[in-house]
């Protein structure tokens, strides 16, 4: 009944992160909002495995936060650098 | 016993989604980027913190709560990390902060600034 409850209530609030990330003025905006989004789906997966009686949906809650993680990361060095390797000695002047 | 542990982790689960909704509340209604950081802080510690403490009580063998302290802890790190440089690249990006005047012309105009 709790666990059901949880659910619902997170799946709600994804919800409202995704409303800013549609909205948001800016890039970092959407970033910081797809985040929120990632880190909350953690808690659903973790959430929905206990209500489900398998505790083994752990392992996709754990991989979702390793892949949340480099994501954010990614997408916040493109868009800064326009690049996803080192900047270039040109590029690092003018920083 | 077993009914004080299924309390305080039924307590720990409504206190996280509460937190989760005051950090989503935060995301969407304040002003810029740098405060809506501070709503999304509050998802990753509190609201996933309590969440998972929560569930931590009601574990069925130990190593599910040896992945669920897993989660919690990486989560713990890597929210500072992202944060950070999401921050960063903001400032790098030319996005300015918002200053005591212009919360002050906001007030005074009654604009809403999420709506921005």
């Amino acid at each position: 009944m709790l666990y059901s409850l949880t659910t619902a209530a997170l799946v709600f609030i994804m919800f409202l992160t995704i409303i800013r990330a549609l909205k948001g003025p800016t890039v970092y905006d959407r970033i910081l909002a797809v985040n929120s989004f990632g880190t909350l789906t953690v808690a659903m997966i973790a959430v929905h495995g206990f209500l489900a009686d398998r505790p083994e949906f752990l392992d996709i809650a754990m991989l979702y936060a390793l892949i949340n993680f480099i994501g954010t990361i990614a997408a916040v060095k493109y868009v800064k650098f326009n690049n996803l390797g080192f900047p270039t000695s040109e590029e690092q002047k003018d920083m | 016993m077993e009914l004080a542990l299924e309390i305080i982790s039924w307590v720990c689960l409504i206190g996280g989604v509460i937190f989760s909704l005051i950090g989503a509340i935060g995301i969407i209604r304040l002003p810029d980027v740098y405060c809506r950081m501070h709503g999304g802080g509050i998802i990753d510690t509190l609201g996933i913190g309590l969440i998972f403490i929560g569930l931590l009580l009601q574990v069925p063998d130990w190593i599910t709560g040896a992945k669920l302290l897993l989660i919690l802890v990486f989560i713990f790190f890597t929210s500072p990390a992202t944060t950070y440089a999401l921050a960063r690249a903001a400032i790098y990006g030319g996005v300015e902060p918002l200053q005591e005047d212009d919360l002050k012309k906001i007030k005074k105009e009654g604009v809403d600034p999420s709506n921005s």
